[in-house]
C-alpha cells in the first residue's frame, strides 16, 4: 500500500498537476487578444519583458508593493504562509529520501527542525487566513465554501504531516492520511484557482505588459506598484 | 408587454431617434420600458464566447476573494465600508455570474448590473494596482458595460451619448459647419486684443493637430480662445481639422465599441490627411485615453499607436515651459496654496505624473500634493460617466467625499484639474458640499501668468 502510493499514485498525482498547470498556462496564453485585451502584446517585447518583469518583481517580494506595504500584517502572515507551503514539500528530508529510493536522485533537504517550524508557521497563518475570512467583512462578503474547502484541503497534508512526524498514536494513520491528502492537493492544484502556482505569474506578467507597453510604460517613468 | 419605443438593444442610429430619446425627459419613459426589455440569452452567449477570452475568465476564475481590493475603491470608503462596495464582489456578482450562468440571466439581473456597472465602477483602474494578482476590475466592468449596451441596459444619458457620436461624432450635438464656425467666431471675439490670433483650420503638415472636447464649442468656446492665444504666444505652428476635431467617447463610457471605432476612425482620417508632426489634445483625460490609449486597438491598429505621436495638453504645456516657448512672468506665480488633481486617464494610465508636476513647478510658489497621488489617486468621482448620469447622482455625490477629503486635507482651496471630467467633478462637489475651493484648467491660470512677447504686446496708441 505504501509503496503503491508513494510510487505510482504520487507519480500520477505529480505528472497531473504538472501537466494540468502546463495546460492552464499554454490556455491562458493562447486566449491572449491584442484587440480584445487592447494590449499590442508582440509589437514591444523589451517595454512589455520590462513591465511583466517589474508588475512580478514587486508583488513577489514582501513590501515590494504599495498594497503590501500598507498592510505589513496581513503581508508577514501571507509571505510566511506562502514561504511554508512552498519549501517543506519540497525540500522536506522524508520526501527527499523518497526521492533517492525511486530515482536515485539527491535532494537537497532542510533540517528537521526548520521542516518542523515551517509546518507550525503554515498551520498558525493558515489558521489566521482562515479567521480573517470571517472576522473582516469586506473578506467575509466575498469567502464562499469553496474557499475554506481549499484552504483546509491546503492545511490537510502540513496537519497530517506534523501528526505523523510527531509519533502520535495512530502513526500509519496519519501517515497514509498525509499521503492521500497530500497527493489530493496535487491533483486540485491545477484543476482548482491554486493554479495561481502558475497563473499568478502569468495574470501579473499580463497586467505588467498592458502598463508596460499601452498604459504608459512608454511614455513615464513605468508604473510605480 | 408594452412597446418598447426607446429602450432597444438597437443603438441610436438616426437624428430623429436621437431627438426622440432626448424628448423623454431624464429617461422616465425609457427606464420604465427597460423593466420589460428581455434578455436576448443566445445572443448573450455568444458574445461572451466570442469576446470573453482568457485574460478576463482567469481574473474571475482565479481571484482569491483576499479582499485586499477593498480600500482601493473610492465608493467602498466613502460608503461606511459597506462589503458591497468592495470591487471584486461588484464584479463576481455581476460580469463574474453572467459568465458562470453562460448568460442565462434575467431583466431584473440586467438591470442591477446595469446599476453597478455605472453607478458602483467609474473604470478608474485603481484596484488593478491593489490586487495580488493584477486583476483589474475598471478593465472588467468596461468589458461588463459593453456587454450590457449589446443588450440595451445602459442609461439613458449613455445610450444618448453613444448616439451623438454615431449621429455627429461628437458627444454633442455640434456639426462639423458649427466646429468651425466657432472657431472664426472665437477669432473674432479676441482680435481686438490679439490682432494676429489664427485658428488655422485644415493647415497641412502643421507642427500640431490640435484636438478638443465637443463641450468646449457647444459651451465652453472661450476655452478654444485660449488654447490659440496660447499657441499663438508660443510661435506654435499648428492646426485643426474641419473634420475629426473631436476627440472625445461617449461611446466608451456607454460600452459602444461599434461607436468607438466610428469615433476615432474619422479623428485617425484626419490626421492621416493633415499629416501634422503631432497631436496635441484639450485638457480632458477620457479624451485622451479613447483617441491615444484605446483608440488605436478599436481601430485596428496592431501596434497601438495613434497614426502620428500624441501629447496631451499637459505634455504640450510642460515642454512649452521647459523649452522657454511659454514664460511665466515670475511676479505672477501663485502664491496661495494650490493642489492638482491627477486624472486616472492620464496619469494610470497613460504615466503621464511628472509632466504635470513640472508644470506646477512654473506655476506654484505653495503646491501641495493631494494623497495619495500621482498614479494612486483616487478617481475625482465622476469619471467614467457618472456625472452625466442623473439616475445615480446620489451615489456620485456620495463619492465625491473621498475628493472632498483629499482637497481639504492639503489645506489649499485652490484645484487644478487639467480635465474636464474631473472639473465638473470638483464643480459639482463644491455646489453640494460648498466648501470654498476653486478650480481651474490650466489655460486659463497660463494666460494670467504668462509673459507676453514684445511684438504681440498691444501697441501703445
Amino acid at each position: 500500500m505504501y509503496d503503491l502510493l508513494t510510487g505510482p499514485v504520487f507519480v500520477l498525482a505529480f505528472a497531473f498537476c504538472v501537466l494540468g498547470l502546463l495546460v492552464r498556462a499554454v490556455w491562458y496564453i493562447k486566449g491572449l487578444d491584442w484587440q480584445l485585451d487592447r494590449v499590442a502584446y508582440t509589437r514591444f517585447p523589451k517595454h512589455g519583458a520590462k513591465g511583466a518583469l517589474r508588475s512580478i518583481g514587486h508583488w513577489i517580494l514582501p513590501f515590494g508593493s504599495r498594497n503590501w506595504r500598507v498592510k505589513p500584517v496581513f503581508t508577514i502572515v501571507f509571505f510566511t504562509f506562502h514561504l511554508g507551503l512552498i519549501l517543506t514539500p519540497l525540500f522536506l528530508q522524508g520526501h527527499a529520501v523518497i526521492l533517492h529510493q525511486r530515482l536515485g536522485l539527491s535532494w537537497p533537504a532542510i533540517p528537521m527542525e526548520l521542516a518542523d517550524a515551517l509546518t507550525i508557521a503554515v498551520l498558525i497563518t493558515g489558521g489566521i487566513i482562515l479567521v480573517r475570512r470571517f472576522a473582516l467583512p469586506e473578506v467575509r462578503v466575498l469567502t464562499t465554501a469553496y474557499d475554506i474547502f481549499l484552504l483546509l484541503l491546503t492545511l490537510a497534508p502540513f496537519a497530517t504531516g506534523l501528526l505523523a512526524v510527531q509519533n502520535v498514536p495512530g502513526y500509519i494513520f496519519w501517515l497514509y492520511a498525509h499521503i492521500i491528502l497530500g497527493e489530493a492537493l496535487l491533483i486540485a492544484i491545477p484543476l482548482t484557482k491554486l493554479s495561481h502556482i502558475v497563473l499568478f505569474f502569468l495574470t501579473r506578467a499580463q497586467i505588467g505588459m498592458d502598463f508596460g507597453i499601452k498604459r504608459g510604460g512608454m511614455k513615464g517613468r513605468g508604473i510605480s506598484w | 408587454m408594452p412597446e418598447l419605443q426607446f429602450c432597444t438593444p438597437q443603438p441610436i442610429e438616426s437624428k430623429t431617434a436621437l431627438d426622440a430619446l432626448l424628448a423623454d425627459t431624464g429617461g422616465k419613459q425609457y427606464y420604465e420600458e427597460m423593466k420589460h426589455l428581455p434578455v436576448d440569452t443566445t445572443k448573450l452567449k455568444a458574445f461572451l464566447d466570442k469576446t470573453c477570452k482568457s485574460r478576463i475568465r482567469t481574473w474571475l476564475d482565479i481571484c482569491a476573494h483576499c479582499g485586499l481590493c477593498a480600500e482601493s475603491c473610492f465608493f467602498y470608503l466613502t460608503s461606511n465600508r459597506d462589503p458591497k462596495q468592495v470591487p471584486a464582489y461588484k464584479i463576481q456578482s455581476t460580469l463574474g455570474e453572467i459568465v458562470r450562468r453562460k448568460g442565462k440571466v434575467d431583466t431584473e439581473f440586467m438591470i442591477r448590473a446595469m446599476d453597478y456597472a455605472w453607478s458602483r465602477c467609474t473604470c478608474c483602474n485603481r484596484c488593478g494596482m491593489y490586487c495580488p494578482y493584477g486583476i483589474d476590475m475598471g478593465v472588467m466592468f468596461s468589458y461588463l458595460r459593453g456587454l450590457l449596451f449589446s443588450q440595451g441596459f445602459v442609461p439613458w444619458e449613455m445610450k444618448i451619448g453613444s448616439g451623438m457620436h454615431r449621429v455627429y461624432r461628437a458627444q454633442m450635438p455640434v456639426t462639423d459647419e458649427d466646429w468651425v464656425e466657432t472657431c472664426s467666431w472665437m477669432c473674432e471675439e479676441y482680435e481686438d486684443d490679439w490682432p494676429s490670433l489664427e485658428i488655422p483650420i485644415d493647415k497641412e503638415n502643421a507642427d500640431i493637430l490640435y484636438l478638443v472636447n465637443a463641450r468646449e464649442p457647444m459651451h465652453y468656446p472661450d476655452d478654444i480662445a485660449e488654447a490659440a492665444i496660447l499657441f499663438h504666444i508660443a510661435g506654435e505652428n499648428w492646426t485643426v481639422s474641419s473634420t475629426g476635431w473631436e476627440m472625445t467617447s461617449l461611446s466608451m463610457f456607454a460600452g459602444d465599441w461599434e461607436g468607438c471605432k466610428m469615433q476615432v476612425n474619422v479623428v485617425y482620417e484626419a490626421m492621416d490627411r493633415l499629416r501634422p508632426k503631432r497631436m496635441v489634445g484639450t485638457e480632458c483625460g477620457h479624451a485622451f485615453r479613447a483617441t491615444v490609449t484605446e483608440g488605436p486597438y478599436w481601430a485596428g491598429r496592431r501596434d497601438g499607436q495613434t497614426p502620428v505621436p500624441s501629447l496631451h495638453y499637459v505634455e504640450w504645456v510642460a515642454e512649452a515651459l521647459r523649452t522657454g516657448k511659454l514664460k511665466i512672468d515670475p511676479a505672477k506665480k501663485i502664491k496661495e496654496p494650490i493642489t492638482l488633481q491627477d486624472s486616472c486617464n492620464y496619469i494610470r494610465n497613460h504615466g503621464l505624473t511628472q509632466a504635470t508636476r513640472e508644470i506646477m513647478s512654473y506655476l506654484a510658489d505653495d503646491f501641495r500634493e493631494m494623497t495619495p497621488n500621482k498614479e494612486h489617486n483616487f478617481c475625482c468621482g465622476g469619471g467614467g460617466g457618472l456625472n452625466g448620469i442623473g439616475r445615480y447622482r446620489e451615489q456620485r455625490n456620495v463619492g465625491l467625499r473621498c475628493k472632498l477629503n483629499q482637497i481639504k486635507k492639503t489645506g489649499a482651496n485652490q484645484v487644478v484639474a487639467p480635465c474636464h471630467n474631473c472639473w465638473d467633478a470638483i464643480r459639482d462637489m463644491e455646489e453640494e458640499y460648498q466648501a470654498g475651493i476653486s478650480w481651474s484648467f490650466l489655460k486659463p491660470l497660463l494666460l494670467k501668468m504668462v509673459e507676453i512677447p514684445e511684438h504681440l504686446q498691444p501697441k501703445e496708441e
